[in-house]
């Protein structure tokens, strides 16, 4: 009986992942698909006009740099921001913190359409026409606390002792920040960096209600999807989910050389 | 604050405190004070802002009741505002959402908390994370593939013959759902298996040698445990779902609205950016109340969420 069920559970793990990846898959096959329709079926020969297709299209290349500029901006603010905020957090205590933290917390959930929203009005009386640098700041408002919840768990493992070393060897503060806090910190910056800039590259609902008339891919490909659709989108979304599985990847096997490093370290 | 000052001098830390001083005000905290003062104000020409007629009033919030529809509540035929019944619509099926991405994620949670083979852990979280990386337009687009009329779903029950004509998925709120479901699963995911895994397998291995049958293993020990991470899976769900403006419209079928598109209709189609505020206020407040009264009821606090 119980193997049964640890059989069971196994099979309920494959179809998860298969339902997981499935929908991908299908996107991915119907970009390669001679059809004026985004589908697999039926199956009218296999091209690459698609890739072509999309390759001359002026406006994809536009949303494209307009994504990675936000991205990146919103990668740069959100980690000086959400950095800045954990160690501040970190060093109150008491009826003050969980009410600050609460705020900082409370970002990641209000909805999107909401934070699009007040950005765009509150800059609009300050004079400050909508446009990606609205897009920018609306997405740094929530993506700060993601960085700042991941500053702040490596900041748990950090010691304090080192900081008090170093200036009582006569290091500047400028020195204790730069040489001692910040390198502890840096995996839980670069993460929070590459968090930031995915983040910002999957927002719509922040950007629809700030970005003016300029595009991004996510509004680009909703309004194609919208109206009328080729198989352009599947090419990008081939594009997309091709360099996603290459990170893994890479990702992955960086992992295995450090598990295989510190495993050969724990022999010797 | 103190010890900051004497760590990284007056300048790096009031530098610090500015920089989260201009998040929380000028990001966070004054564009809702804005959103909400907005909200009391009357849609006017630009030449009329600031005149006499320009003053505070409940006019956007009393506008969700304008227009109304006839459906049946539990069979009894009763006329219901349009927008108010979009709203309540939003929070029936955010909720469904969130029922059923429990239910299909509590045992992936489960076996790879518990039962998987720890070596084989990284590939597994690793093909989980490649749908989460790709982005949720193109989630939601690849269901309006499979779902098509024609689509390939259609095609594969008809080719083993589970059914003898297609069936039309893309209605009511089916497609949305399913989109849903979907698109944010691995939002409960993660939360569910960081709080299992913390569980001592041991309490567990107890449970069984004492002869618990494995439904009360996981009604009294497995599941009272994870509790807060079921707790902070399902908000976001929640969160998300209603908050959701991508799958509704692209999955949404003529008979469905949800309430972030009546929002976007009064913002981009109308221009009245202080009814569009009014909507929103009322969408960050209910939703907020209503997860603060189910929180209230299942005794967590927002404190065991933020773990």
């Amino acid at each position: 009986m119980h193997k049964l069920r640890q059989n069971l559970a196994h099979l309920y793990m494959a179809a998860f992942l298969i339902y997981l990846l499935i929908p991908l898959a299908v996107m991915a096959g119907a970009a390669f698909n001679d059809s004026r329709l985004p589908s697999i079926v039926p199956w009218k020969g296999t091209t690459g006009r698609w890739f072509v297709e999309l390759a001359a299209d002026e406006r994809m290349w536009v949303a494209f740099r307009n994504t990675i500029l936000v991205a990146l901006a919103v990668a740069v603010l959100a980690v000086i921001v959400g950095t800045a905020a954990a160690i501040l957090i970190n060093s109150i205590s008491g009826r003050m913190r969980s009410v600050i933290y609460g705020l900082m917390i409370s970002t990641i959930l209000i909805p999107g359409a909401v934070i699009g929203i007040s950005t765009l009005l509150m800059w609009n009386k300050l004079g400050v026409p909508p446009g990606l640098h609205l897009s920018v700041l609306g997405q740094v408002s929530y993506i700060a606390a993601m960085v700042m919840l991941l500053v702040l768990a490596r900041l748990q493992s950090f010691d304090a002792a080192l900081e008090e070393a170093a200036l009582d060897l006569g290091a500047s503060h400028a020195q204790v920040m730069r040489r001692i806090l910040l390198p502890h910190l840096y995996p839980a910056i670069g993460a929070g960096a590459a968090v930031a800039f995915f983040q910002s590259i999957e927002n719509f609902n922040v950007t629809q209600f700030t970005r003016g008339g300029a595009d991004t891919l996510t509004v680009y490909v909703f309004s194609k999807v919208r109206a009328g659709i080729t198989p352009t989108i599947n090419a990008l979304a081939v594009i997309m989910i091709g360099i996603t599985i290459v990170a893994a990847i890479l990702y992955e096997v960086r992992r295995r050389r450090i598990e295989r490093l510190m495993a050969r370290g724990a022999e010797e | 604050m103190q010890d900051l000052i004497r760590r990284y001098g007056l300048g790096l830390t009031g530098l610090m405190c500015l920089i989260v001083a201009f998040w929380l005000l000028m990001l966070v905290i004054i564009p809702n004070i804005t959103l909400f003062e907005s909200s009391f104000r009357p849609y006017l020409p630009v030449t009329e802002i600031g005149g006499p007629r320009d003053t505070y009033s409940f006019d956007n919030y009393l506008k969700v009741f304008d227009g109304s529809i006839e459906t049946t509540f539990l069979g009894i035929p009763i006329t219901v505002p349009v927008h108010v019944m979009t709203f309540f619509l939003t929070i029936w099926y955010s909720v469904v959402v969130t029922v059923i991405c429990f239910a299909l994620a509590y045992p992936i949670a489960y076996y790879m908390a518990k039962i998987v083979n720890p070596r084989s852990l990284p590939t597994i979280l690793l093909l989980l994370f490649v749908p989460l990386w790709v982005s949720e337009v193109l989630r939601a687009f690849a269901w309006w593939i499979i779902l098509a009329f024609k689509g390939p779903l259609n095609s594969l029950l008809l080719f083993i013959g589970a059914i003898d004509k297609p069936v039309r998925w893309i209605t009511d709120y089916d497609a949305v759902m399913i989109g849903l479901v979907y698109t944010y699963i691995l939002f409960m995911l993660f939360p569910l298996y960081n709080a299992i895994s913390s569980l001592d397998t041991n309490q567990i291995e107890a449970a069984e040698d004492l002869g618990a049958p494995w439904w009360k293993i996981h009604w009294r020990i497995v599941l009272p445990h994870a509790k807060p991470g079921v707790a902070s899976g399902s908000v976001m769900v929640f969160m998300l779902s209603a908050g959701s403006l991508l799958v509704p419209s692209i999955l949404g079928s003529t008979t469905s609205q949800w309430f972030t598109q009546t929002i976007q209709q009064w913002m981009n189609d109308a221009l009245d950016w202080n009814t569009a505020s009014a909507y929103a206020f009322l969408l960050l407040f209910l939703c907020t109340l209503f997860v603060s009264v189910v929180m209230w009821i299942f005794r967590v606090k927002l404190s065991d969420i933020a773990k």
